[in-house]
């Protein structure tokens, strides 16, 4: 088992475009929480890891007490080869909990900046301001923790290119080890969702997206951060372990209220609702809400829109060592008509998407699902 | 043991009671004792309550296979609470008087577009049952089908329905019937057919009012095929109603208008369930199979007769409908042309006003010209084919026939806005006009004729029936009606507006062919024919239209309306931005094949017109004139 993920579906305050599994903290059974993920912790077959990611939620919302509580169980129960990876909010990072992240052995932090202009940062409904990035990172600079992520968001309602020049600058201020920068996509069950269904929020169209990613990929090449996936920028040695696992089509561990997990052939998904999912831990010591199994097929077609996600793409002697076969033969047609296209590079070892690909990726990933 | 055994006797003595083999005497007796009636009603006044209602009360159906709209057996009337076919069903009821009676209801559809099934049924009766709502008193659909019983010498019997709700004036809507269709009033039936009230009144009505069929049982057989289905099992299965004479299995049938013949395998009748019988003889409303394979060799309003003694005359059969709206119906995946043929072969086995025709379009590639007596039966037919048949379809925009005057003193009719003859060589083009009637509460008087005028409407009368209710009457081009009229119409008024239309003939308009052009292309399957003054307008809310609905390609697409050579609307589709960028949702891997999947389907679903990629919706979206 390569991964494992622990989720802490806690905030302080509910961002307008969040749809991950979470609750406000205030008034809610946090200790039988950790209670409940550490039974589940504690009943995962594989103890040693190459990567552990704790996101949420905001697992920096749990009080030093309890953060104190879980790091020191994993740090007992597991251990962790490359990357140990805590989300954490800028104005959440207390040097008191980034010692203690760091104690027990945190060696990376994903910190949710999402924009440096805040008028946007209200829209959104962060909890955090534009001196709160400074100070954290000052934080996480003094106590070591220098290996951090910087998460930003664009496409943001009200904001221009200049935003996307401001958050660029200061890229390149500050220096950080890593970037994944995501385009706001507007999910069902959000603030956005709602207000833009009422018509009371409006999001830029496509065009003007998509000329935003353009130039966050040029502006971040200039500033020294390759692209190795669709979202995400970094040099090789500090790209996302964790994330890879995912992209590479590889097993990982979900743990935590709504967490999701790959074992084998099989998907699974944990019980969402924090009540629900304690309850269920104490009672039934199992909180697997839903597994699916996997066909070969549709493994293959996994493997497929999730490497092609990756600068690299889809290694063909990884494809052929997986599934008996060559990439070239089972996806014969998908392939001719994608380079046809020229929506996807073949040099002979990767298959990988080019530029113009790149903007179209549905419409070349949705080519391999032989399935539907 | 025991009870399981007196079960098996009753069960027994049903069946033997149908198998008894008859003489003519006993025949003639029967004969005195059969009802046959249909329900006639407007939309949502509760006819298929009250069929519900009356199967119960006649203890035809037991209470565990009641459901809801019983007599409605497809899903799609179900899903709409509408009767799109009709369905027969034979009922024993005992009356005051002492006697067994056998009854034949035949159900009826509500809605304007099924007047044809309408008439079709009422052929096979001798009495209808004119339901009306005791709230909203006779409206347009009602009045339609009264003529229709009355062209068909049906006795009238009226039943005030819905008597319990609270907005409820039996009293008003029986003077209404009294004072507009002259029935009256004293005869009218109060009923709740929701709440069982005056069933049983309505049954007693029945066998007095309703003459028992005429006919000789001696005579040579003489059926009336009303309907017909297709079972992939059995062949053709018709129902039928015996004129005169009997027909029973093993007998040799002819079919007058084709002449040929067919041994027949079982006849029968529902119950609602299908019940094989000895034979059906004179008054009977049933079903014949014959192991008919060709769903052309049993026309419903064809007769039946014996092969070997045949009757001298068919009977009259019915006045052909003619299909007033036309649309291209192709199939998105060309390979299913044949499937589509198919459908269409086993749909107008019982339904004779459909009609279709190859056709060719550039842009869809192989397809029919299809002819519907409206808009919900286009509809209709085209979920049904979506449905049953399993091939998704694009269908044009709806088009009328226009009748076109060439210079040369020739005159062509054209039922596709694509096929349109150079305008040089046009004199001029007639539309087909219809007299609408709008019955309105008088609020809506304003909302109704602003309607009329915007669809270029002729105003004719208007007439107060009450101190309430307003009739008007208008003379509309057809091809503004069959579009989103009656949808307009009902949120004009809330809903408030009853709705009918005849045809009353062609007059001459200034038209002109609009063209859509995509990529710089004409697609001819776009094309529609617009009045000159509305083209400019027309034109801009099209383009603009098909720019939110054709989604963004790889390249910039121009959408342009032209008129002849000349552009008069003109937006873009600008070029595809980005569709991936979307998060990996930590981890949730299932969600983003399932996004991917969903998308997959949507595209199956387009259609590729030249190297643009158009959704189902388009083709329909040219005739919509909403801005939204």
């Amino acid at each position: 088992m390569k991964s494992l993920y622990i989720h802490i579906p806690f905030c302080n305050r509910i961002c307008t475009y969040c749809d991950f599994t979470k609750v406000l903290i205030k008034n809610q059974p946090v200790d039988e929480y950790i209670d409940a993920l550490i039974m589940e912790l504690e009943s995962l077959e594989h103890k040693n890891f190459e990567t552990i990611y704790v996101g949420g939620g905001t697992p920096t919302a749990l009080s030093p007490k309890q953060l104190e509580r879980l790091l020191s169980f994993i740090a007992e129960r597991f251990t962790v080869s490359t990357e140990y990876t805590f989300e954490a909010n800028p104005d959440e990072v207390t040097t008191e909990k980034l010692d203690l992240l760091k104690n027990y052995g945190v060696n990376r932090v994903s910190l949710g900046v999402q924009s440096f202009n805040d008028e946007i940062l209200k829209v959104l409904n962060r909890s955090h301001n534009f001196d709160d990035i400074f100070k954290s990172i000052n934080h996480l600079e003094k106590i070591g923790l220098t290996n951090y992520s910087m998460d930003l968001m664009y496409n943001l309602p009200g904001e221009t290119m200049n935003d996307i020049e401001t958050s660029l600058k200061y890229v390149e201020q500050l220096k950080p080890k890593h970037i994944s920068w995501y385009s706001l996509i507007i999910e069902p069950h959000t603030v956005f969702y709602n207000q833009i269904k009422k018509g009371a929020l409006k999001i830029a169209d496509d065009n003007v997206e998509a000329e935003k990613y353009e130039r966050v990929m040029e502006g971040l090449g200039e500033l020294g951060y390759p692209q190795y996936e669709i979202s995400n920028f970094a040099t090789s040695e500090f790209e996302s372990a964790h994330n890879k696992t995912y992209w590479l089509n590889e097993h990982y561990y979900g743990t935590g209220a709504g967490a999701h997990g790959y074992v084998g052939n099989q998907r699974y998904y944990n019980i969402k609702p924090v009540p629900h999912y304690i309850k269920s831990m104490n009672e039934n010591n199992t909180v697997v809400k839903e597994t699916i199994s996997l066909t070969e097929v549709e493994q293959i077609e996994e493997e497929m829109f999730l490497g092609l996600r990756m600068t690299e793409g889809v290694l063909k002697e990884r494809f052929k060592d997986r599934y008996g076969m060559s990439i070239d033969e089972y996806y014969k047609d998908e392939l001719n008509y994608l380079k046809d296209k020229k929506w996807i590079r073949d040099d002979g070892i990767n298959v990988s998407l080019t530029e113009g690909g790149r903007m179209v990726g549905n419409e070349v990933f949705m080519s391999f699902l032989k399935s539907t | 043991m025991k009870i399981i055994m007196i079960i098996g006797i009753i069960l027994t003595f049903e069946c033997i009671e149908s198998w008894v083999l008859m003489n003519d005497n006993e025949r003639i007796a029967r004969q005195e004792k059969i009802r046959n009636f249909s329900i006639i009603a407007h939309i949502d006044h509760g006819k298929s309550t009250l069929a519900d209602r009356i199967l119960e009360n006649t203890k035809s159906v037991a209470d565990r296979e009641m459901k809801t709209q019983l007599l409605d057996s497809m899903d799609l009337e179900r899903e709409r609470g509408i009767t799109i076919k009709l369905n027969a069903v034979q009922l024993k009821y005992t009356a005051k008087d002492g006697e067994d009676y056998i009854f034949h209801l035949i159900d009826t559809p509500g809605h304007v577009d099924f007047t044809y099934e309408v008439s079709r049924s009422l052929a096979a009766c001798e009495g209808a049952v004119l339901v009306v709502d005791a709230a909203q008193g006779i409206e347009a659909q009602t009045l339609a089908n009264v003529y229709l019983a009355l062209d068909n010498d049906l006795e009238l019997m009226p039943v005030i329905n819905k008597i319990d709700l609270p907005a409820a004036d039996p009293e008003r809507v029986a003077q209404e019937v009294e004072d507009i269709i002259g029935l009256d009033k004293d005869d009218a039936v109060l009923a709740s057919a929701k709440s069982n009230i005056g069933i049983e009144d309505i049954l007693e009505t029945i066998v007095d009012m309703v003459p028992p069929p005429d006919g000789d049982v001696s005579a040579p057989l003489k059926a009336l095929i009303f309907d017909s289905m297709y079972d992939p099992y059995r062949g053709v299965i018709s129902s039928i109603r015996i004129v005169d004479g009997v027909v029973k299995p093993g007998d040799k049938i002819q079919m007058m208008a084709t002449g040929k013949t067919f041994e027949v395998a079982e006849v029968g009748i529902n119950t609602p369930k299908p019940m094989p019988v000895k034979e059906l003889s004179v008054g009977d409303v049933g079903y014949i199979v014959a192991a008919i394979k060709n769903v052309g060799d049993s026309r419903v309003g064809d007769t039946i007769t014996h092969a070997d003694n045949p009757a001298a005359e068919p009977l009259e059969g019915y006045k052909t409908m003619n299909p007033m709206v036309f649309c291209g119906m192709y199939p998105i995946d060309s390979n299913q042309y044949n499937d589509l043929r198919e459908a269409f072969e086993k749909l107008e086995l019982n339904d004779s006003s459909l009609q279709y025709e190859p056709e060719t379009s550039q842009a869809l590639g192989f397809g029919f010209r299809t002819g519907f007596l409206g808009l919900l039966h286009m509809e209709i037919i085209q979920e049904r084919i979506e449905r049953e048949f399993g091939i998704d379809l694009i269908a044009t925009a709806p088009s009328v026939i226009y009748e076109v005057s060439m210079t040369d003193g020739s005159i062509v009719s054209v039922d596709n806005p694509a096929q349109m003859p150079d305008p040089q060589k046009i004199d001029r083009i007639e539309e087909p006009y219809v007299k609408a009637q709008i019955m309105v509460p008088n609020d809506y008087v304003g909302a109704v004729m602003e309607l009329c005028q915007k669809k270029r409407g002729n105003f004719i009368t208007m007439d107060y029936l009450d101190d309430i209710r307003v009739n008007i009457i208008y003379e509309i081009p057809l091809s503004e009606i069959v579009f989103d009229f009656f949808d307009q119409l009902k949120s004009n008024t809330k809903g408030y507006a009853s709705f009918d239309y005849e045809i009353i003939g062609y007059k001459e308009s200034n038209l002109v062919k609009m063209d859509i052009l995509l990529n710089n292309e004409k697609v001819d399957a776009l094309s529609i024919i617009v009045h000159r003054d509305f083209a400019y307008e027309r034109g801009k809310i099209i383009v603009e239209k098909l720019k939110k609905l054709i989604p963004r390609q790889q390249f910039e697409v121009p959408v342009q309306a032209a008129i002849g050579q000349k552009i008069i609307s003109r937006t873009n589709i600008k070029s595809m931005g980005k569709n991936v960028l979307s998060k990996c949702y930590g981890g949730d891997i299932s969600r983003k094949r399932k996004l991917l999947e969903k998308q997959k389907e949507g595209k199956k679903k387009m259609k590729s017109v030249g190297s643009v990629e158009i959704p189902q919706e388009a083709f329909l979206s040219v005739l919509k004139m909403d801005e939204d």
